[in-house]
């Protein structure tokens, strides 16, 4: 497998130190750690806002930390939560005395180190709140699973959150806000290839030429179900159905809409994929009142897209519209 | 049982076997990852017991119990993941039960704590598909073989061990229910968890460990006499 990697276990430590050397006027560092958070935090007299997760996922979290979004984002090694350790300090780093925000998905890795990095900011008098993302439709929310899990979404939910806190909110109105995106949004995903981890070198599944993964998340775990190739329509009628149904979305109202490439599908079949998303919504009578098409949470190398989906109303319409100013995200 | 120095050294040794066995067994780990995860438990493991290996030279200077608790904590640092807390936050709880030194009466306890810990962080019952799975026929076997059956802690862990690894082969043909492997449903069956079978290897590499300072170790009656009069039955689940 051809990779532009030097020894795999420098992988995210040069990835942070060349998304520093891009933008060395925006972010910065935490020491001996993976975190970056904005070069002027906490900023004063607002709530800190801060994200993170596995690497591999790139933009997402460091792309969107700026102006209107995040202050902060952990990095945890390829498809691995950070350590409690590492969140505590950028939740430390990240409050201004307004408390601290952390959206979280819904992986457990990821819920168990928020929480306990939470209780660790806490004992040292830092306000935390936090969004728990999960806005994968493949997966059944039952008595049976962990739950859905927390994918694309995600992105909205930053941008509200980031929007709200610029905006002066506080702690509670701010988290209020992640919640309405969460309660309003729904994600399904399809694999073409399985992604290749650094580490391992290799395909994390074997996915025959003509054979899809649908329902996956978005560390190259296998999907809910495999099945024979689609054309573009063809994927863009299963996923765009699926979160429609869940969401139960009904004609007359809005949305914002996100076909999210996972890293190596080219934007023209991004876009061919939206050609047909927006068709589906206009035959519901459903009114698109933002359609993003882009690399927006990737899985490594893999091919493939998401499709996600989010009702909204007047609040969330000012706050997705709002300005932000990132590396990877301006409105 | 033996003197604190005696432990000490043990534990460092402990540390350096289960280090070695799960470099050793780092691919074999994220290959099974990889069937209903997200292929990273080997690396991940490695990473965190590689960290926990190199301050082997700091514990002359500690308590058992301080030890212990720095391996908890030197996982949690370097780990990440679930495991990071599963692994390491469970130890660093448990470590609470060596405050006054490792006897068989403490390391079930300590055995006890863990699991505890472990199900609560996790929110997994038996049967998940998860590590759970292997821990708790291990800690169970080994509190009825100390306090009911009266054998030594050396054959109670040689009992646990196998008990674990019952575990191990039991995860196969479940449908996880927790974990990342929740989300492919069905398509999880027939798989082995690798949480479980990371938990195996520790425990082997615990049991060869203990082997070799355990020989010979004679006050096992003593403490069996001192146990609580509990049923074990009941304490299965």
């Amino acid at each position: 497998m051809k990779k532009l990697v030097n020894d795999p276990s420098d992988y995210v430590d040069e990835m942070l130190d060349g998304m520093l050397a891009a933008h060395p006027d925006r972010l910065r560092r935490l020491d001996g750690t993976k975190v970056l958070v904005r070069a002027d935090a906490p900023v004063d007299g607002k709530v800190g806002v801060v994200s993170g997760g596995g690497s591999g996922h790139e933009p997402t979290h460091a792309g969107y930390i700026g102006d209107g979004m995040l202050d902060g984002a952990a990095a945890g090694e390829v498809f691995t939560s950070p350590t409690a350790n590492e969140l505590n300090e950028m939740v430390q780093a990240c409050d201004a005395g307004e408390g601290v925000l952390c959206v979280v998905k819904n992986y457990e890795g990821d819920v168990m180190n928020f929480d306990t990095a939470a209780e660790m900011a806490e004992m040292e008098d830092v306000e935390v709140a936090q969004v728990v993302v999960d806005d994968d439709v493949a997966v059944e929310d039952s008595l049976y699973t962990s739950g859905r899990r927390g994918v694309c979404g995600t992105i909205l939910v930053h941008k509200a959150v980031g929007a709200k806190a610029a905006a002066g909110g506080s702690l509670e109105e701010v988290q209020a806000v992640g919640e309405k995106v969460v309660e309003n949004v729904g994600t399904m995903g399809v694999a073409l290839t399985s992604c290749v981890t650094p580490e391992k070198g290799e395909p994390t599944f074997d996915l025959g030429e003509e054979e899809i993964e649908l329902g996956i998340g978005i560390h190259g775990e296998p999907g809910t179900e495999r099945t024979g190739m689609m054309t573009a329509d063809e994927v863009a009628d299963h996923l765009t159905g699926k979160v429609l149904e869940d969401l139960d979305v009904e004609s007359g109202e809005e949305v914002v809409t996100i076909v999210n490439g996972m890293g190596g599908t080219p934007q023209s079949e991004l876009f061919i994929v939206n050609r047909r998303v927006q068709q589906i919504l206009d035959e519901e009578g459903i009114e698109t009142w933002d359609a993003w098409v882009g690399d927006y949470m990737t899985s490594l190398d893999m091919m493939g897209c998401s499709v996600t989906v989010c009702r909204v109303d007047d609040e969330l319409k000012d706050l997705l519209g709002a300005e932000a100013d990132t590396p990877a995200l301006k409105r | 049982m033996a003197d604190e120095s005696v432990q000490r050294e043990a534990l460092a040794a402990a540390v350096e076997n289960v280090a070695a066995r799960i470099e050793s067994e780092k691919s074999h780990l994220t290959d099974l990852d990889s069937a209903i995860g997200d292929a990273d438990h080997g690396n991940n493991m490695h990473r965190g017991f590689q960290a926990v290996a190199e301050k082997t030279d700091e514990f002359e200077e500690m308590d058992v119990d301080e030890i212990v608790k720095t391996i908890g904590t030197t996982i949690i640092g370097n780990v990440g993941g679930a495991a990071g807390p599963l692994y390491g936050g469970s130890v660093m709880t448990a470590s609470q039960e060596f405050e006054e030194g490792i006897t068989a009466e403490t390391s079930v306890a300590f055995a006890e704590a863990y699991l505890e810990k472990v199900k609560d962080r996790g929110d997994a019952p038996v049967g998940a598909k998860t590590m759970v799975d292997a821990l708790t026929p291990a800690v169970h076997t080994y509190k009825k073989s100390i306090e009911h059956d009266d054998l030594p802690p050396l054959t109670a862990l040689a009992k646990a061990v196998d008990a674990a690894e019952r575990g191990v082969n039991f995860t196969v043909p479940l449908r996880a229910s927790k974990g990342r492997a929740s989300f492919l449903g069905w398509r999880s069956v027939g798989h082995q968890d690798p949480g479980a079978t990371s938990t195996l290897f520790i425990l082997e590499e615990i049991l060869d460990t203990a082997s070799e300072y355990l020989e010979g170790e004679t006050d096992v009656e003593a403490v069996a006499e001192s146990a609580p009069d509990e049923d074990p039955e009941e304490a299965q689940e």
